[in-house]
């Protein structure tokens, strides 16, 4: 009961005195002094707001707003190097490995050029040196050949001599008499002419 | 009633160094008061925070570095959405603007600091600034085809003269809306807060016992306002900016 009293009290109090702050806000607007409206205080509010605002305007205008945009651009201009950058990088290796399979292809290319010059020039050589050797023994055989072609004239030539002189010793044992060996080789010629 | 109480009484303005006195220049007064002191304190604080973010140059940012970045790249892409390409031109002045106020905006809701956007006059000095340089630009750059902009294509002949009377009466009152808008909610977010904080103190005051727990819920509202508030006060310069370059999309290509 006595502390609803007091709450009671106390509300009646407290909005006593809210009446009294919105009487008092009434108040000084009608004797013209609610401060936004006292036109006393309107030059000094201007001149200060004109001085003030200019500073802050000319200092963004001049100072703090070109740093901080050198700061943006500077950021984007390397952002966008960057990117260039990277881009060129790219490109770069891209023909480096072009410029590699070149070079492997070229060197493939010419190897297989050494091999086939190399082999070329072998075969050459080999042929070369084939004919020689074939010269070499047609010559041979040339020379061999004719060397039998005299030893059988040699030997030809001895056979008559050979034969007669066989005939002699064969006449001569049969007939026991002696045989001059010209007359011999005059038998065994008109043998071998006849015969 | 205490002053502490007086949820306006945040909105005064005194001079910021009772000492010096009053500065007069050409009869008017323009003595160096708490809402000067508090858009010298934005200006430092922007410049300091541009500039310290921006000392290192870092190709991979910091924290700083990168919060000024993001701001940039905010107001930027807010402008390039709404005006195009060539609204960028204008972008030291938007951003301005828009650092201008958040900054105002975000310092105020400081205890015992002065919120300089609270004040009309602040928020239509800023508005006509944007008014006139639209107006200005507008005709600079399209002279007599800047009206185009009061003259929708396609509407029919006979509502013509009412659609370019709507438009004529619309563009004017630009300035308005857009002071108005940031000056209410600055002021409205304030007196909310301060009236909340008030009834803290009225209502642990004014209960006895364990019924001063009832001061509670007042300052419940008090931590669900703040956030909202600093939400307000971030959104506040985000519109006031982007209605700012709506404007001057006008200006750089009237006719819809």
């Amino acid at each position: 009961m006595s502390t609803f009293a007091t709450l009671m009290a106390a509300s009646v109090a407290a909005s006593e005195n809210a009446k009294e702050a919105v009487e008092h806000v009434a108040e000084h607007a009608e004797s013209g002094l609610f401060p936004p409206l006292d036109t006393a205080t309107y030059p000094s509010q201007l001149f200060w707001l004109a001085i003030t605002f200019g500073i802050l305007l000319f200092l963004l205008a001049r100072v703090l707003l070109p740093r901080l945009s050198g700061i943006l651009e500077e950021r984007s201009n390397r952002i966008a190097d960057d990117l260039d950058s990277a881009a060129r990088m790219g490109r770069e290796a891209e023909a480096a490995g072009k410029a590699y399979e070149q070079s492997l292809s070229d060197a493939r290319a010419k190897a297989h050029n050494v091999a086939e010059t190399t082999r070329a020039s072998v075969t050459a050589e080999l042929e070369t040196e084939m004919q020689a050797a074939d010269e070499l023994a047609v010559k041979q055989l040339a020379q061999a050949e004719a060397k039998i072609q005299k030893t059988r004239t040699a030997a030809l030539a001895n056979v008559d001599d050979i034969a007669s002189q066989t005939a002699q010793a064969v006449v001569e044992h049969l007939f026991t008499k002696k045989f001059s060996i010209a007359s011999v080789r005059k038998a065994v010629k008109a043998t071998k002419a006849t015969g | 009633m205490a002053s502490g109480l007086d949820p306006i009484e945040q909105f005064e303005i005194h001079p910021a160094f009772e000492k010096f006195g009053h500065f007069e220049l050409f009869g008017y007064d323009v003595t160096f008061t708490n809402s000067a002191l508090m858009m010298c304190v934005a200006v430092a604080l922007i410049s300091l925070f541009l500039f310290t973010g921006t000392s290192k140059k870092a190709l991979v940012p910091g924290r700083l570095q990168s919060m000024a970045e993001i701001s940039y790249e905010f107001v930027a892409n807010m402008i390039r959405s709404t005006a195009g390409r060539d609204g960028l031109k204008f972008f030291p002045f938007i951003y301005a603007l828009f650092m201008f106020i958040l900054f105002a905006n975000v310092l105020g809701l400081i205890p015992f600091f002065f919120t300089t956007t609270s004040h009309i006059i602040v928020t239509i000095a800023l508005a006509l600034m944007v008014f006139s340089t639209v107006v200005i630009v507008g005709l600079w750059k399209h002279g007599f085809k800047f009206l185009k902009l009061f003259v929708p294509s396609g509407v029919p002949i006979v509502i013509l003269p009412f659609v370019v009377l709507l438009e004529v009466i619309s563009f004017i009152s630009r300035p308005l809306s857009h002071s108005i808008r940031l000056w209410a909610n600055m002021l409205a977010g304030h007196i909310m807060l301060k009236l909340f904080a008030i009834f803290i103190i009225m209502l642990f005051g004014a209960l006895s016992g364990a019924a001063k727990l009832g001061a509670i819920a007042p300052f419940f509202m008090v931590v669900v306002l703040t956030p909202l508030e600093i939400l307000v006060a971030f959104l506040q310069a985000y519109v006031f900016a982007i209605l700012t370059s709506v404007y001057i999309n006008d200006a750089l290509h009237p006719g819809h």
